[in-house]
């Protein structure tokens, strides 16, 4: 009795066969719409800072190092690839690549660093216009923006001309200690 | 010099043990995951393990939350040396959207060293394979930061200016 369970088990497995995937040593393909690391294409992004205003995570930091210097920078250690800043972005200069295989030793191996050139305006020399401002405007981050790159932290000041004491200001940045 | 201690020391076999740190239980599904036969991890002879006196690996899901975290470097201190921590999941690497709210350390490197990370909300268990499998020297390493920087602008602005001033015949005036 027992033999003949034992073999009517043997051809239960036959059926479907080896299902384990060789999957380091052979590629396996993702799912369709799977959302893996975002790539930014500097050659459409107008540097309007849309992803960083509307990122869950606030991953995307944005510093303004003089007037028509901007560097943005990705960092991915936290991101959550939830798409956000693809959908919001008006050029679709970010895509989400289906790239996962991200681990690695060292965290600034998943970082995006970008800098930007911008475009003032010919007449009132500012980058956006500020001329109807109010809080809820402020709210949403307009104008030049001072994140500390090195603390990863954003830092929710902006100004409406640039402003180099901010600049200084978000170089001492340092994150609150528990 | 870490791989090579790594490639030393765990020759044959990895036994894992999961900590759980305030996650949300999808990296812990993802983790679980990988055991299955679909996956099977213990053809490299990975292994869970309950008490982190058995494991040479920590793996921690989750932000550190301010009650976890005594338990978390208590965990730690109880792996035998040498040991690897694997932050899984962007809740253990840098702190997800959490990163800095008033009852959570923001992520595992604050409370104990890691060593590896797995980045993904969450990460898929290909990912997870391919992490361990890096630490173990199996695959190589993909992903390195990438540096992109607009140099047509100015440049345009300059070729703009210049056939302005071209095609104005004043300029041209100008310099006679």
């Amino acid at each position: 009795m027992w033999l003949t369970s034992k073999i009517k088990q043997v051809l239960m497995v036959l059926k479907p066969g080896v299902v384990t995937l060789k999957y380091p040593f052979e590629p396996h393909p993702v799912a369709k719409d799977f959302r893996g690391q975002p790539s930014w294409d500097h050659h459409k992004c107008v540097g309007c800072g849309g992803c960083a205003v509307h990122c869950p995570a606030r991953t995307i930091m944005i510093r303004d190092v003089c007037q028509d210097l901007r560097i943005m920078l990705y960092d991915g250690a936290r991101c959550t690839y939830c798409g956000r800043c693809a959908d919001v972005c008006p050029e679709d200069a970010i895509t989400m690549t289906e790239n996962f295989e991200l681990a690695t030793n060292d965290r600034n191996d998943i970082t995006v660093n970008m800098e930007l050139f911008m475009l003032t305006c010919q007449r009132c020399g500012r980058c956006f216009n500020m001329e109807t401002t109010n809080m809820i405007d402020k709210m949403g981050l307009r104008g030049y923006r001072y994140d500390n790159l090195e603390a990863r932290a954003v830092i929710p000041k902006v100004t409406e001309h640039f402003d180099e004491k901010l600049l200084e200001e978000s170089d001492r940045y340092k994150r609150p200690q528990k | 010099m870490l791989a090579k201690l790594c490639k030393k020391a765990f020759p044959k076999s990895l036994w894992v043990y999961h900590c759980n740190s305030g996650a949300c239980n999808g990296c812990d599904i993802e983790i679980l995951n990988i055991l299955t036969p679909y996956y099977d991890v213990e053809r490299f002879g990975i292994k869970v393990v309950a008490s982190p006196r058995h494991a040479d690996v920590m793996f921690i899901s989750g932000a550190v939350t301010r009650p976890t975290l005594p338990l978390v470097k208590k965990a730690y201190a109880a792996i035998p040396e040498p040991k690897l921590v694997f932050g899984i999941g962007s809740c253990a690497i840098g702190g997800n959207c959490w990163f800095d709210t008033y009852h959570v350390t923001g992520g595992a490197d604050k409370a104990v060293p890691v060593n590896y990370i797995i980045p993904g909300c969450p990460p898929r268990p290909e990912a997870i394979i391919y992490g361990v499998a890096l630490a173990l020297g199996l695959v190589d390493k993909k992903a390195s930061p990438v540096e992109l920087k607009q140099v047509e602008f100015p440049v345009d602005m300059y070729q703009n200016n210049k056939a302005y001033e071209e095609r104005n015949v004043i300029y041209q005036v100008l310099k006679n």
